[in-house]
């Protein structure tokens, strides 16, 4: 199957059976440049499974992913790693490492074990922790920031890559409002000139102002469109158990959708 | 980026300390020891050649290789606490120690069922101990290649570090069985297995000084994706490492340094699994720094026991190993106490 024009990245029918579960079920999708897209689902969705099926980490039983419309099998780990980002869900990091350390390591597909850093490569990371207002734990040990500051850090290692493909399991974990703002004014911005975002999503009233959403229920993508589709919002209540409604609101910006608990 | 290159300054400074330390400390070795040098009694000069003698045949070479097989220890200890992403891992795991025992035991055993052939010389002389040595290096990378196959490559290090334990008690219990039969090689295995540098002579120098070169410069260009490793094995894997044949090739340079470093010095605990530690308290640094700085501190501990090995009962000598595994453990125990205090 040829890749759709203009996509980065585009599965076909992936299928991932985890402990005799089917976590990811024949799920189709494509990845264009330009898009900030919301990965949104309940607990157990396979969510995080899709994400590390779409990074390459994980091979799945069924289906293939293709990036530049190569299959991702077939790209060998550097390039791969330079034209894709993947941010965790939860952060290991445990050692002793500094904040502009662990920044650093995500040039390390561009510079490779034995390369030293270039102009560019100190220009990404700085970039990148002022990015995620982390510039003043450069020389903390991450062990020693509180969850917050840690997230901000290894956000900031995965936009240092600087890749077209960028996928991010739960970027908002620990953050503040002021920060989460922060965080989806960057990954905008990162689409808009060009690459592909896909971030699992926890909180949905951040996830109602992607581009667009990806609906997942166990393992099935069950809605996939921009939020102000109707149906999209309906599947969205739906898969979530009615717990809350979407609303209309109008803000400075035009109009956007809340949720609301159904309390 | 400017708080890098400060510290990548920062970083030659705790380097010098172990330097100077390990210069002060070789100055002091090159005198001590069970037949002490003749100055302050009938002055330095007519016994000056003598102590030449004595200095360029023994303590010379056994000062350079106390270091050098310090450093092999310390730095196959940062190695296998990187590797493992755990600050307790210690060279010794994945076989290597039980295998050089059980080398020994081999190579004792066939010594003395062959006593009754071959004249006294060829049993107690430098074939023997050259025999022992190459027993022991062969034993060591025999140890981590079996624990290598039985995990199926070093791509889970769980169950490598599993796979380690079992090997470790099956040599042992095979030891054991030989040492039975043949009850004359318990007390060269236990001479092994306290740990001594009295035996280092300049072709231990070379040879030990060489596998330092050859491991510690692949160590250190392996030494960034230690630090990838940090952030998890999925993160590292996305950062486009091949972990399996990274983690191989960590566990290929951690055994030749061991068991390099055991061949010679027999099984002289505590010195790769303090050294890392001391650095780590002493600097917040990446892999590469933190590998270097543990190879100089090794060095500078292994080297320190030593002299005290010599000096504390003088005439008589201590086996080094007691001194670093009574050193190392009352500092892990401070350790463990501090942290208990701190939680």
């Amino acid at each position: 199957m040829m890749a759709a024009p203009g996509s980065l990245l585009r599965a076909d029918s992936l299928l991932l059976s985890l402990g005799g579960r089917r976590v990811v079920d024949r799920v189709s999708l494509a990845l264009a440049p330009g898009q900030w897209v919301a990965l949104v689902g309940p607990n157990g969705a396979g969510k995080s499974s899709l994400l590390s099926l779409l990074a390459g980490l994980r091979q799945p039983d069924a289906g293939r992913v293709l990036l530049d419309g190569q299959p991702l099998a077939d790209w060998p780990p550097r390039a791969r790693a330079q034209r894709l980002a993947w941010l965790s869900q939860q952060g290991e990091a445990e050692g002793d490492l500094t904040g502009a350390d662990v920044v650093g390591l995500g040039r390390l597909p561009h510079q490779g074990l034995f390369g030293a850093p270039t102009a560019a490569d100190t220009a990404a990371v700085q970039s990148a922790m002022a990015e995620t207002a982390s510039t003043a734990f450069a020389a903390r040990r991450l062990n020693m920031l509180s969850g917050g500051e840690r997230q901000r850090v290894l956000l900031a290692r995965a936009l240092a890559v600087q890749s077209p493909v960028l996928l991010l399991d739960e970027p908002t974990t620990h953050l503040d409002a002021p920060h989460q703002r922060a965080l989806v004014r960057s990954l905008l911005q990162r689409a808009r000139s060009g690459a592909a975002v896909l971030a699992v999503m926890h909180d949905l009233n951040l996830a109602l102002a992607a581009d667009r959403l990806l609906v997942l229920q166990q393992g099935r993508l069950v809605a996939d469109g921009p939020p102000a589709d109707a149906a999209v919002r309906q599947q969205l209540v739906v898969v979530f158990d009615q717990a809350f409604s979407i609303e209309p609101v109008a803000t400075a910006a035009g109009p956007r959708w809340v949720a609301v608990p159904a309390l | 980026m400017s708080t890098s290159i400060a510290r990548h300054g920062a970083a030659h400074l705790p380097l010098l300390t172990p330097l100077r330390l390990g210069l002060l400390l070789g100055l002091l070795a090159l005198l001590a020891g069970a037949c002490g040098l003749a100055a302050g009694s009938e002055g330095w000069s007519w016994a000056w050649h003598d102590d030449a003698a004595l200095i360029q045949a023994i303590r010379a070479p056994r000062t350079l290789g106390a270091l050098a097989a310090g450093a092999l220890l310390g730095l196959a200890g940062a190695l296998a606490q990187g590797l493992f992403r755990n600050p307790l891992a210690d060279p010794f795991l994945l076989g290597s120690a039980a295998g050089a025992g059980l080398g020994v035991v081999l190579v004792l055993a066939a010594g003395g069922a062959l006593g009754a052939w071959l004249p006294g010389a060829v049993l107690h002389g430098a074939l023997m101990q050259g025999s022992v040595v190459v027993a022991a290096f062969l034993g060591a990378l025999g140890g981590v290649a079996l624990t290598l196959l039985l995990a199926g490559g070093a791509a889970r290090p769980l169950k490598l570090l599993l796979c380690g334990v079992v090997v470790g008690v099956l040599m042992g219990a095979v030891s054991d069985l030989l040492l039975l039969v043949s009850p004359e090689a318990l007390r060269g295995r236990h001479v092994f297995l306290l740990g001594t540098t009295g035996f280092l002579g300049w072709p231990a120098v070379a040879w030990l000084a060489g596998v330092l070169a050859l491991v510690l410069l692949p160590a250190l260009h392996l030494a960034r994706a230690l630090d990838a490793l940090v952030l998890g094995d999925a993160s590292a894997s996305s950062l486009g490492l091949r972990l399996p044949v990274l983690r191989l090739l960590l566990v290929a340079l951690m055994a030749l340094a061991t068991g390099t470093a055991v061949s010679q010095a027999g099984l002289v605990g505590f010195v790769g699994l303090v050294a890392p530690h001391l650095v780590r308290r002493l600097v917040t640094t990446t892999h590469r720094a933190l590998l270097a700085l543990s190879a100089a501190t090794g060095g500078v501990l292994l080297l320190a026991a030593d002299v005290a090995a010599r000096s504390l009962v003088a005439p008589q000598e201590l086996p080094v190993g007691v001194l670093t595994a009574l050193f190392g453990g009352v500092y892990l125990l401070v350790l463990l106490r501090r942290q208990g205090s701190a939680a």
